[in-house]
């Protein structure tokens, strides 16, 4: 192949197809969709690239990935030194490559996507993280320096408590990192499912960072188990990083009836405690016919899983349109592939209960759209008289989480603002000396990538703080 | 790992459990619980602390076998390990001065009662337990809770030890009597009988609280799984209770709700080899 294309040559080249799993087989296994890019593939898409000098893609990038070096890196085939600038700039690229929201981030502003398609670089950060997970022989050698003696407590095994203690093991610092579940990885793996996200990857990210020397206890509740007063006393420093663990609730009628779940259970049920196979303990209700309310990531994954748990009919019920809903593209997409109805201008009312106490149904109200509110998206406004029926046994409520109080709550001195996030600088400083937090419990329910800034740049800020501390 | 270091039968299939858990045993107060994970494949089931030991490091369980992961749990023998164990959650018990208060047990209840009863009585509180069971074996901590309560009432179905009948009878004696009458009630066991002592001391107007056992997973107010109606409010057991005031419960909900899985309780119990589905109880609900 020829190593120096022309502008025209590489303008030439069509953006590639993800591989993925037929939709009718894929329904009924719980096996990723993507399939990810063969190498020839992955080069040919990297080819693609202008290597613009203005570099539009990295400003586009929370966490400022050096994407054209990088994708030059592996247009000429050389996946070692690929890997290696991903790697510096990224510590979580197998899970970001699946589940950022690129289109609103670098491949929005690729340049090539002024005229036809931009390039894929999600596609092609999976494609170089993979391959690094497969060949960890072929990556340099991690030489860690020397102790620095301090110790540092991470509360929340989640992007962002994952990517803070890789970047503190790799200072020199002890980590101790303490998580509330019996398993690592926050939302990456009670929350996103294995068609999406394979648990071996979060599997394999966690055995790095042990392999950096970075100690992992579960079964601590911050808060209950140990307070933070507790930890300030034995740590030089605490990074908090639990996440939006608090289920928003309908407030509607019937929200307790048997058959209505929160995304959190049905996705805990499924995901963390394996209620998908056949040989696991774990009970869930196999709805036929499942409502899932709401338009974001969390609604995509509930309303998939549903049909993947043997659902005749599964409706995404979403009260704005399609064009305002948070979910990334590709599970839009791939959710109608697979089947999924999209009931849109609608909002719950009541669930309708049987005599038994099981849920029968789902009662709508019509909406419209209306004038725009504060983020900006048009306020849906409900059409008087409209309503309607939906004739359902399971109904999932996917309209958000928010910041959990149980840990805040034993912490008086911490700030907090009015929907209990923790306040902090910009650099993660919260109000209490030596205290540090990020990721959705400073944000609200956000994203990986932004959880894994928030990490990263902290972790920054707790190394100085930690110099000067002596 | 939590190693397990004694394992007692207290009554058929009734286990009192002795486990190495230093964080729980320095952290936890009385009415707290804790989530045990068994194994890597297994459920995560909800037990309360029934005891702590902060300088040997251990926390005490009591448990009733009444299905797989409570049967898989009380067949680790000592020396063995429970894979996960998280807590202490929930509320501890708001212990105050009530004078007189009358602490009631049904079943395995009565474990779940005993470390509430002995802090009741070690705030001064002049305690009568009262416990019930369906025949004489099933009568548990009897001698435990008489070291610290004034006294120890017993019903038994069958008659087979104490007063024949319900917990309730027993109870309404001590109601009916002025010299005897408790200010305030604490109900812990089947769902049927907490509700039933909500009524019978609900024209009095006397205090009861009972301590609610939904089904629950994270048990950190992260899945709103373990959810119940109190008044007119929904609350997550898991960390607005478990102990709750008896008079605004809605217990029918609970109840339900506590159904939910049955079919796939019975499947998996079906599936169980002969002499292991022996082994566990079948629980009046
Ligand atoms: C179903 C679902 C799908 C999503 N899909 C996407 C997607 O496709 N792309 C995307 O970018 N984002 C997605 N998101 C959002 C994204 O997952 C979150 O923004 C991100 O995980 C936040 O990371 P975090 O580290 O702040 O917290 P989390 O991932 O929530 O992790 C917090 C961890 O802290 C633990 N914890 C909580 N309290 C305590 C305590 N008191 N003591 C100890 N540990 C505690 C929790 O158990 C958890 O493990 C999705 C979210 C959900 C729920
Ligand atoms: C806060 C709290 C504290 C508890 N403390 C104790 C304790 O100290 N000792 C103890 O033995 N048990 C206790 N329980 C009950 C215990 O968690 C259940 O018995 C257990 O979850 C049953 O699981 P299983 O898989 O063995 O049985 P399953 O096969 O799941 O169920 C067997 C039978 O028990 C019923 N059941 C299922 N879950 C519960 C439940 N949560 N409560 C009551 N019945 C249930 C089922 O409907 C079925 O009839 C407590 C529960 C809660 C919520
Ligand atoms: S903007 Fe697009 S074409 Fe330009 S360097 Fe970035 S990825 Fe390549
Ligand atoms: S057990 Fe999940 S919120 Fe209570």
């Amino acid at each position: 192949m020829k190593k120096n294309l022309t502008p025209k040559e590489r303008m030439a080249i069509e953006r590639v197809k993800m591989p993925e799993q037929d939709p009718q087989r894929r329904i009924g296994n719980f096996e990723e969709v993507n399939q990810g890019l063969t190498e020839e593939q992955a080069i040919r898409e990297a080819q693609r690239c202008l290597l613009c000098k203005s570099r539009p893609c990295i400003a586009g990038c929370p966490v400022r990935v050096r994407i054209p070096d990088f994708i030059a890196a592996l247009a000429e085939g050389n996946l070692p030194e690929a890997a290696r600038i991903l790697l510096a700039d990224n510590t979580l690229p197998a899970v970001c490559g699946r589940v950022c929201p690129q289109e609103t981030q670098c491949e929005q502003v690729c340049v090539r996507g002024a005229k036809g398609a931009p390039v894929a670089v999600g596609y092609l950060e999976r494609f170089v993280a993979d391959w690094a997970l497969a060949h960890p022989d072929k990556l340099p050698k991690e030489e860690l320096p020397e102790s620095t003696g301090k110790k540092v407590a991470i509360v929340g095994s989640g992007p962002a408590g994952l990517t803070m203690a890789g970047e503190l093991a790799r200072k020199g610092h002890g980590v101790t990192l303490f998580e509330a579940l019996h398993d690592t990885g926050g939302v990456l793996r009670y929350g996103i499912p294995e068609f999406r996200l394979p648990k071996r990857i979060v599997d394999t990210e966690v055995a790095r960072l042990q392999a950096l020397g970075v100690e992992i206890e579960c079964n601590v509740v911050v808060g209950k188990t140990v307070t933070l007063d507790e930890l300030r006393q034995e740590f030089d420093a605490v990074f908090i990083g639990n996440g939006a663990g608090l289920p928003v609730m309908l407030n509607i009628e019937g929200e307790n009836l048997k058959g209505v779940y929160s995304a959190n259970e049905y996705l805990t049920r499924v995901n963390l405690m394996a209620a998908w196979r056949n040989d696991h303990p774990t009970p869930i209700i196999h709805g036929k016919r499942v409502a899932v309310i709401g338009g974001g990531n969390t609604a995509m994954d509930a309303v998939r899983t549903s049909k993947r748990l043997g659902a005749d009919r599964s409706i995404i019920v979403y009260r704005r349109t399609e064009a305002e809903m948070p979910a990334r593209l590709e599970e839009v997409h791939h959710a109608k592939e697979e089947g999924i109805e999209f009931i849109l201008l609608a909002a719950p009312l009541e669930i309708l209960g049987d005599e038994n106490g099981w849920v029968k149904g789902l009662l709508c109200q019509r909406m419209q759209l209306g004038e725009p509110d504060a983020s900006g998206r048009r306020r849906p406004v409900a059409i008087e008289g409209e309503t309607f029926e939906l004739e359902v046994d399971v109904v999932v409520n996917a309209i958000g989480t928010r910041a959990n109080p149980l840990l805040t709550a034993t912490a008086p001195d911490l700030r907090l603002n009015k929907w209990g996030n923790i306040e902090t600088d910009e650099n993660g400083a919260t109000n209490l000396p030596g205290v540090f937090a990020g990721g959705d419990i400073v944000r609200g329910g956000a994203t990986v990538i932004l959880a894994m800034g928030d990490g990263k740049s902290a972790a920054v800020a707790i190394d100085s703080f930690l110099k000067q501390k002596n | 790992m939590f190693k397990v270091l004694q394992n007692d039968t207290l009554a058929p299939n009734v286990h009192r459990m002795v486990i190495h858990a230093p964080r729980i045993a320095k952290a936890r107060k009385p009415g707290q619980f804790v989530i045990v994970h068994p194994e890597a494949d297994g459920e995560r089931i909800p037990l309360t602390i029934g005891d702590a030991d902060p300088q040997a490091g251990t926390i005490t369980l009591f448990i009733q076998a009444v299905g797989a992961s409570t049967l898989k749990i009380v067949t680790t023998p000592a020396g063995g390990s429970l894979r996960d164990i998280a807590g202490p959650l929930g509320k501890p018990t708001e212990i105050e001065k009530w004078g007189r208060v009358a602490c009631v047990g049904g079943g395995l209840g009565t474990a779940v009662l005993y470390p509430l009863a002995k802090a009741l009585a070690e705030a001064g509180n002049e305690v009568t337990t009262i416990i019930g069971g369906r025949a004489k074996p099933y009568i548990i901590l009897a001698d435990e809770l008489a070291a610290f309560s004034t006294d120890v009432l017993v019903a038994t179905e069958d008659g087979s030890l104490g007063q024949q009948g319900f917990v309730t009878n027993v109870l309404k004696d001590l109601i009916d009597n002025p010299d005897t009458r408790p200010n305030a009630v604490f109900a812990i066991g089947p769902v049927p009988m907490m509700r039933a002592v909500a009524e019978l001391t609900r024209p009095y107007g006397i205090k009861t609280i009972v301590s609610l056992n939904p089904i629950m997973i994270d048990g950190t107010g992260m899945c709103g799984g373990c959810r119940v109606k109190v008044g007119d409010e929904t609350k997550f057991a898991c960390v607005d209770g478990p102990e709750f005031d008896g008079h605004l419960v809605d217990f029918g909900l609970l109840m339900d709700r506590l159904s939910m899985y049955r079919d796939t309780e019975a499947k998996i119990m079906a599936e169980l080899p002969e002499e292991l589905r022996d082994k566990i109880i079948k629980v009046k609900r």
